[in-house]
């Protein structure tokens, strides 16, 4: 079986959804010439031309509104933000346009537009090179969010997010970008808004989705040293989020821990909790329990593996779930 | 600081936007209705009458929107007396392949460009977001109320006909307030890096809500073009021949791959910014008065009056025509029931996921 790094795996996501579809285009800054910073555009540029890959100016606004003129004309914009910090200056065309114009239009213009963004902490960035930047989106009715936590996934999901009629924001774990996986790169499998069960587990449900799930496989490792069976969902679809697979969780499990890098008020833990609470409150046998990022900025890299959820800090979590 | 009295910049605004007025403003018709350059802009004695009806209907339109609004059959509106010059002119420059990118005081120039003004009503209506004709079909974008934003959606279309290699421009709509955001510039400057075939029209009405023009920018407008590497122009935005002849010009150039064009187009707000403004409070009755003879409208008449080219006959059949189709439009806006609250979740997205479907059995039942 072939290896594959996530970088590698989306760089194959973009060449083929170029290859396959004319009215693609990849574009935002450096991706071009560069191959973008993490290099995830490497050789698109040279294999289908400056008209289908493109850099842009510094202009994140731009880029963002681009893709809504874009859409109207027909095309399919792949843009790239460079990094999670630098994403804001494109919130105000991405929450008042690219989120409501079907619905501004009556469902007469879609936006298939795809804004890939290096997100999330662990890679011992500078400061703005380590933010959590989903619930900004989940909370825009609108867009759809996903998180890819390994290679193939990489793949399946934003090849499944290029062919969306509607606004996906491609949230892609830095700290993943150099993980490897075997296997053939496909579509098949889980779609955008279905979770997957990484490893089986009885005792304690472990959520999680981007760089956190292989820290939860992690501690699922662990746990199961100590005799505790805990089984590791990935989200990978924070909006639609799979109430489906919650349910299934917490019914079987009766114990959850939910596991995310951004920070804890009002983050993904608080609307899971409360999901998880609507759809299975009579099989808990614990409170549903939070390992987040704390409500602090984001520290300088000498601190940041102190505000990360460490392996020990879900294993404790689990503990007390399943000892409660 | 403002380095000038209030009783200054009034009085520069009584000139007209003197301050920023540049020597080559372009002009054919003086407020009096004299020629003062070459009125042959291409147009047929048919066309040049057209416009003229088109500024009386718009006009006419206008005031009844004013009056729903009063009688609480529209929401909120926001009046564009006094610019009808501009927004008609303008519109009516464009081909039928082209694109328009309006912000939300447009309906002069949506309805010359097709859009029926009922369905661009229910925006105001609060009947729709957006406005819910068909942009695509009518190629006039939604309603679009976030100031700027518009711009570079314009220039983002503008991107995609080059790229397909059609022979068609966008342009997009935008007042003097708007120069102030980012997406402006980088709308601006995208635009010019990419040769987008665009039209940046800036109707520069002196006041972007209270704040006037001397407080929203410091130089012309339109000279930033050249920073930007594309030709700007300044058009007496209340003469109808310049703004056509200018707003042709820019088109052509555009569609001939020659890329954008800022024009800017020296008018003024007659009215309040909204029906829920009082613009009393921060502007003069002597500055409204002083722009009451630079009326679009009046100008325009007197001109082609004194051409030949329109009689009282077709002033009398334009003022007549306006009244008929007003009341059509009102009957009709005034006809129209909200959309079912199902609605609301039907256009999300292209197909409502299971957790949004959960929300909509919730709010409406299983209906």
């Amino acid at each position: 079986m072939p290896e594959v790094t996530m970088v590698g795996a989306l760089n194959r996501a973009l060449r083929d959804a170029l290859a396959g579809d004319p009215r693609a285009l990849v574009f935002g800054e450096d991706v071009g010439r560069l191959g973008g910073v993490f290099r995830v555009t490497d050789g698109l540029q040279a294999e289908f031309g400056k008209e289908r890959v493109f850099d842009t100016p510094i202009a994140e606004a731009g880029i963002a509104g681009a893709c809504v003129g874009l859409s109207l004309a027909g095309f399919r914009p792949v843009a790239e933000m460079q990094f999670d910090g630098f994403s804001y200056p494109a919130l105000d065309q991405v929450i008042s346009h690219v989120a409501k114009y079907r619905m501004r239009t009556r469902g007469i213009a879609s936006m298939p537009i795809v804004i890939r963004i290096p997100s999330f902490g662990g890679i011992r960035g500078k400061e703005h090179h380590g933010d959590s930047p989903e619930t900004y989106y989940v909370h825009t009715a609108g867009l759809k969010v996903v998180v890819p936590s390994g290679a193939l996934d990489a793949y399946r999901l934003l090849s499944l997010a290029i062919a969306d009629p509607d606004p996906v924001i491609f949230l892609e774990p830095k700290a993943r970008y150099w993980s490897k996986e075997d296997g053939e790169l496909g579509v098949e499998g889980p779609g955008i808004g279905e979770a997957r069960v990484v490893r089986e587990g009885a005792d304690c449900a472990l959520i999680a989705y981007g760089t956190m799930v292989s820290r939860c496989l992690d501690a699922a490792g662990r746990l199961a040293d100590e005799g505790i069976d805990a089984r590791v969902l990935d989200l990978r679809s924070l909006v639609p989020l799979d109430l489906e697979a919650l349910g299934t969780a917490a019914r079987e499990t009766g114990r959850m821990v939910v596991v995310h890098e951004a920070a804890r008020t009002v983050g993904m833990g608080a609307e899971i909790a409360a999901r998880i609470m609507e759809e299975a409150f009579d099989y808990l046998q614990a409170p549903v329990m939070r390992v987040t990022g704390y409500d602090t900025p984001y520290p300088p890299a000498s601190l940041e593996q102190h505000w990360l959820p460490s392996v020990e800090r879900i294993c404790d979590a689990a503990r007390k779930a399943v000892a409660y | 600081m403002l380095s000038t009295t209030p009783a200054a910049a009034s009085l520069r605004r009584d000139m007209g936007h003197s301050r920023s007025d540049h020597p080559n403003l372009v002009r054919l018709i003086a407020p009096d209705g004299t020629a003062v350059g070459d009125t042959d802009v291409g147009l047929s004695p048919q066309e040049l009458r057209e416009l003229l009806r088109l500024m009386i209907l718009t006009r006419r339109l206008d005031d009844e929107c004013m009056a729903l609004q009063r009688q609480g059959e529209l929401t909120v509106y926001p009046p564009f007396r006094g610019q009808e010059a501009a927004q008609v002119g303008s519109a009516f420059a464009l081909g039928p392949q082209d694109f328009v990118f309006p912000s939300f005081r447009e309906l002069a120039a949506a309805l010359v460009r097709g859009v029926d003004p009922v369905e661009y009503l229910q925006y105001h209506r609060g009947t729709w977001h957006g406005g819910p004709y068909d942009p695509l079909a009518t190629r006039f974008a939604p309603i679009c109320v976030p100031v700027a934003t518009q711009i570079v959606h314009a220039v983002g279309w503008a991107m995609g006909a080059k790229l397909d290699g059609k022979a068609a421009c966008a342009l997009t709509y935008f007042g003097d307030g708007a120069t102030s955001e980012g997406d402006f510039h980088e709308g601006a400057n995208l635009a010019a890096v990419f040769g987008a075939p665009v039209v940046l029209f800036c109707q520069n009405n002196g006041w972007a809500i209270s704040v006037p023009l001397e407080v929203q920018t410091a130089g012309p407008i339109f000279r930033r073009a050249a920073g930007y590497g594309f030709p700007g122009v300044q058009v007496d935005g209340n003469d109808v021949l310049a703004v056509f002849k200018v707003t042709k010009a820019a088109a052509d150039r555009a569609r001939n791959g020659l890329g954008p064009t800022l024009i800017e187009a020296m008018t003024y707000r007659m009215g309040p910014h909204t029906t829920a403004d009082d613009s009393s409070r921060y502007r003069t009755e002597e500055e409204l008065a002083a722009w009451a003879p630079r009326d679009p409208i009046a100008r325009y008449r007197r001109y082609l009056v004194d051409a030949g080219v329109a009689d009282q006959a077709f002033l009398e059949s334009c003022d007549g025509e306006a009244e008929e189709r007003v009341a059509t439009i009102r009957a009709r806006v005034v006809g129209t029931a909200a959309p079912p609250p199902s609605e609301m979740f039907d256009h999300v997205f292209a197909a409502a996921p299971p957790s949004l479907e959960r929300q909509r059995r919730e709010a409406l039942g299983d209906a």
